[in-house]
C-alpha cells in the first residue's frame, strides 16, 4: 500500500502507479506542446517580424492541435532499404528516455512520481538513452543523411554528457545529496549572507555551473547553435530524415519534451524548484508550487529558445573542441573551487 | 672501386622503421573503406534549387567533388532564335531570377549598339537606379540566406522583410515585381511614377538600415566568423583561371568592377562609389564584400535620384525592330559576376544566335578544386558564398 498524504487516502500500489503513469502521460504532451506553441510558433515568428500561426483558436493557439492532428493522418513511411524493426523501434526508444526522465523532478512536496535517492544521477543517465535511439534511427533509414547525421549525434551528445554531469555535480557538492526533493529543501534552508527568509537558489553560488548546464542542455537537445545532427540545411533533417507520421512526431514531442524536462531539472537544480517562500508543506504547497516550477521551466526554455532562434551553428569539431578544451575544464575548476569552499567554509 | 662486393651493413634501426611501415600499409590495406558517395542534390535546401554536387566523403571529409548542372536547363539561347527582339527581355528576365532587371539590361544595350541608337540621358539614368535596385534585391537575399545555411534561422526574414521595400518600388514603377520587362529598344516601357523618388530615398535609408543590423546579428558573430574565415580561400589567380568574377573574384582581392573599368552608356561614369576588395578571399570576405556592395549599390541610387536628368524617356526607333547584320558582345557587372550576350544578327526580326554569358555557371566550376578536403559542413559554407541562382546556371 503507498500512501498519498496529499489527499490523506490509502492506495493499492497499482492505484498509485496508475495515477502516476497517467499524469507523465499528460504532462510531456503538455508541456511540449506549450513549448512548440510560445517557443516555436510565437515567439520566433515574432523576433523574425512576422505573426506565425493566427487562423486556428485565438491568436492561433490551436494550432498545435492541428499540426498533430496533420501527423496522425500522415502515411507510415517505411523507406524500401530500411530495417523496418529498428526503424519502427527508434521513435519509441527516444521518447520512451523523455517519459523515464519525468520521474525524478518535483513538482511539489508530494508531487513526484518517484523520489529517488540519487534522482539526479538517474535524470542524466537516463537522458542519454535517447542517444541509442537516434543512432537506430540514422542506422536503420538506409539513408546516408540519416546515417551522418546519427553518427554526429552520437559524438555531441557523449562529448556534453560530460559537462552537464560536471556541472550537475558542484550543485550537488553544495546540496550534499543527490535527491532532487533534498536538493530543493536544501535551497529552501540556504541563507544569502545570512538572510534565510527566500531561501538560496544556487543559481547565485553556482552561477558558472549554470550557465554550463544551458549549454550543455543546449547541445544535448541539439538545438541551434548545436544543432548539427538536425542541420535542415546540411543534413535536410539529419536522423529524421526518413520518418514521417507519428513517428516523426514522436520524435519531435521528445524533442520539445526533452526540453521541458531538462527546463525543469534546471529550475530544480539552480533557481529552487517547486518552493515558495513561506508557505509551509501541505496542500497549499502543493498546488502552489507546481505553478512555481511552471514559470520557471518557462523562463530556462525561453533562454533555450533564445540562443536557438539567433545563432548560426557550429562546426562538428568546432563543438567537440568547445567541450573538451572549454567547458570541461571550466567546470572541473568549478567542482574543485565548490569543494574547497564547502570543506572550509 | 673495388670489384668484390660487401653487403652493405644493416641500417637496424631503418630496418625496423621499413618494417613498421610496411606491416602498417598492409593493415591499411585490410581496413580501408570505399568512402560514401553522397549526392547532395538536386533537391537538397542548401543547393538553390536543383543543382546536384556529386561528393566522395571519407568520414566528413570530402574527397572529390563534382557539380552536375542541367536540371533546370529551358534552352533559352536556342528560344531566342525563334523570338522577335523585344520579346527576349521576357526570356532573359529568368535567367537571374533575383536580379530580374539586371539581366535585360546587356542585351538591349547590344542590341543598341547594332542598331545604333542610343537611349536618352533620361532612360539610362533610370535604366542604373534600376539595375543597381535589382543588385539590391538579389544580394540582400544571400545576406539573409547565408545565414540560414549556417543555421541562423532568423536573418533570412529580416532580408526578405527589407527587400520588399525593393520590389514595391520596382512593382510600382515596371508593374512587376519579380519580372519587370521593362527596357525596350530605345529606352524604357514607362517613365517614373509621380512621388516615386521620395519613396526611393526611403527605401534606400531602410537597406542601409539592414545592412548594419545584419553587420551587427550575423557577422558581428563569433560563431558565424569561426565558420566562414579560413574556409574555402580561392587564391586570385586560381580564381581568375577558373572564370570566377564578380563579388567572388573581388574577395580574392582582384580590383575589377565593369561598371568602372568598362566604357559603358549607363550613368555610372556620373556617381562615385567604392569597389570593395578584400584580400583573404575566404567565404567571410565573400560575405564581407556583397554587404558593402549593397551598401554602395544604396548610395549610387540615391546620387542617381539627386541628379536624375529630365527629358524623354524613348528615342526614336520603328515600330517593328529589324537588327542589322552585324555581331556584338556586350557585358556588364550583374549582381552575380559578369554577365554577357554575344548577339549574332542577321538582319532579321530576332538574333540569328545568342550566347549568354552568365556568372555563375563559371562561378560554380571551381566547386571541384574548391571543395577538395573541407568537411561536409564547410561545404554548405562554401556552396552558400559563392553564391549562385539556379537560373543563371543552366539557363
Amino acid at each position: 500500500m503507498t500512501a498519498l498524504p496529499l489527499l490523506a487516502i490509502e492506495l493499492a500500489w497499482w492505484q498509485a502507479t496508475a495515477i502516476k503513469v497517467g499524469a507523465v502521460l499528460t504532462v510531456i504532451p503538455i508541456g511540449s506542446l506549450i513549448l512548440v506553441y510560445v517557443f516555436l510558433f510565437k515567439m520566433m515568428s515574432h523576433m523574425q517580424s512576422r505573426l506565425g500561426p493566427m487562423e486556428a483558436g485565438p491568436h492561433g493557439s490551436l494550432q498545435v492541435l492541428a499540426e498533430a492532428g496533420k501527423f496522425l493522418q500522415k502515411e507510415d513511411i517505411f523507406p524500401a532499404r530500411a530495417d523496418r524493426a529498428v526503424f519502427a523501434m527508434a521513435p519509441v526508444v527516444v521518447i520512451v528516455s523523455t517519459f523515464i526522465l519525468y520521474a525524478v523532478i518535483p513538482a511539489g512536496p508530494d508531487l513526484i512520481v518517484e523520489d529517488l535517492d540519487v534522482g539526479i544521477f538517474f535524470a542524466l543517465a537516463v537522458s542519454s538513452v535517447s542517444v541509442i535511439g537516434i543512432l537506430m534511427a540514422g542506422w536503420s533509414s538506409g539513408s546516408k543523411y540519416s546515417l551522418l547525421g546519427a553518427l554526429r549525434a552520437t559524438g555531441q551528445l557523449i562529448a556534453y554528457e560530460l559537462p552537464l554531469v560536471l556541472a550537475v555535480v558542484g550543485v550537488v557538492i553544495q546540496a550534499g545529496t543527490l535527491s532532487l526533493q533534498g536538493i530543493v529543501a536544501a535551497q529552501a534552508e540556504g541563507e544569502i549572507f545570512g538572510f534565510g527568509l527566500i531561501g538560496n537558489p544556487f543559481i547565485f553560488t553556482q552561477f558558472v555551473g549554470f550557465v554550463i548546464f544551458l549549454v550543455a542542455a543546449q547541445a544535448e537537445l541539439t538545438q541551434t547553435p548545436f544543432d548539427m545532427p538536425i542541420a535542415e540545411s546540411e543534413l535536410v533533417a539529419g536522423y529524421m530524415t526518413e520518418y514521417s507520421g507519428f513517428r516523426f512526431l514522436f520524435f519531435f514531442i521528445a524533442e520539445f519534451g526533452t526540453a521541458f524536462a531538462l527546463a525543469g531539472i534546471a529550475s530544480t537544480l539552480f533557481l529552487g524548484g517547486w518552493y515558495v517562500p513561506f508557505l509551509p508543506d501541505g496542500l497549499l504547497a502543493n498546488l502552489a508550487g507546481p505553478a512555481v516550477l511552471g514559470v520557471k521551466i518557462m523562463f530556462v526554455a525561453f533562454l533555450i529558445f533564445w540562443m536557438r532562434f539567433t545563432f548560426p551553428r557550429f562546426r562538428e569539431d568546432q563543438l567537440q573542441a568547445l567541450a573538451w578544451k572549454f567547458l570541461i575544464p571550466l567546470s572541473l575548476a568549478n567542482i574543485a573551487v565548490t569543494a574547497v569552499l564547502k570543506v572550509v567554509m | 672501386m673495388s670489384l668484390t662486393a660487401h653487403p652493405a651493413p644493416v641500417d637496424w634501426q631503418k630496418a625496423s622503421y621499413v618494417a613498421a611501415q610496411a606491416a602498417d600499409s598492409r593493415i591499411n590495406v585490410e581496413l580501408e573503406t570505399e568512402g560514401m558517395v553522397l549526392n547532395i542534390g538536386p533537391q537538397h535546401p542548401a543547393t538553390h534549387g536543383t543543382l546536384r554536387i556529386v561528393v566522395r566523403l571519407d568520414g566528413e571529409e570530402v574527397v572529390w567533388a563534382e557539380p552536375v548542372c542541367g536540371y533546370m536547363h529551358r534552352g533559352y539561347e536556342k528560344l531566342t532564335e525563334v523570338r522577335t527582339y523585344p520579346q527576349v527581355t521576357t526570356l532573359i528576365n529568368r535567367i537571374d531570377w533575383l536580379g530580374h532587371f539586371a539581366n535585360e539590361v546587356p542585351f538591349i544595350l547590344g542590341a543598341e549598339q547594332l542598331m545604333e541608337v542610343e537611349a536618352p540621358p533620361r532612360a539610362q539614368w533610370i535604366r542604373t537606379i534600376f539595375f543597381e535596385m535589382a543588385r539590391i534585391a538579389n544580394i540582400t537575399l544571400f545576406l539573409g540566406d547565408m545565414g540560414v545555411q549556417l543555421g541562423a534561422l532568423t536573418p533570412v526574414f529580416y532580408a526578405f522583410r527589407d527587400r520588399e521595400y525593393v520590389l514595391n518600388l520596382m512593382e510600382a514603377a515596371t508593374g512587376g515585381r519579380f519580372h519587370p520587362n521593362y527596357d525596350r529598344i530605345g529606352g524604357l516601357k514607362e517613365d517614373l511614377p509621380r512621388g516615386w523618388v521620395d519613396e526611393c530615398h526611403g527605401a534606400m535609408r531602410k537597406v542601409r538600415d539592414f545592412c548594419d543590423q545584419l553587420e551587427d546579428l550575423l557577422m558581428g558573430n563569433e560563431i558565424f566568423q569561426t565558420r566562414t574565415r579560413g574556409i574555402g580561400v580561392i587564391p586570385a589567380s586560381v580564381g581568375l583561371d577558373y572564370g570566377l568574377s564578380g563579388a567572388n573574384i573581388r574577395a580574392s582581392g582582384v580590383d575589377w568592377d565593369l561598371r568602372r573599368d568598362e566604357e559603358s552608356p549607363l550613368a555610372w561614369k556620373e556617381v562615385d562609389f567604392k569597389v570593395w576588395t578584400h584580400p583573404d578571399g575566404d567565404s567571410f570576405a565573400r560575405y564581407w564584400v556583397r554587404l558593402q556592395e549593397v551598401r554602395e549599390a544604396a548610395s549610387i541610387v540615391q546620387q542617381l535620384l539627386d541628379g536624375l536628368p529630365s527629358g524623354p524617356i524613348m528615342s526614336k526607333v520603328p515600330k517593328i525592330i529589324k537588327v542589322p547584320a552585324g555581331e556584338v558582345w556586350h557585358h556588364t557587372e550583374n549582381p552575380l559576376g559578369e554577365m554577357g550576350y554575344y548577339i549574332v544578327s542577321q538582319g532579321g526580326l530576332g538574333p540569328f544566335r545568342c550566347k549568354i554569358r552568365s556568372a555563375s555557371f563559371n562561378n560554380v566550376s571551381i566547386l571541384p578544386w574548391l571543395l577538395k578536403g573541407v568537411y561536409v559542413p564547410d561545404v554548405i559554407t562554401i556552396l552558400a558564398s559563392l553564391y549562385f541562382i539556379l537560373g543563371d546556371i543552366d539557363r
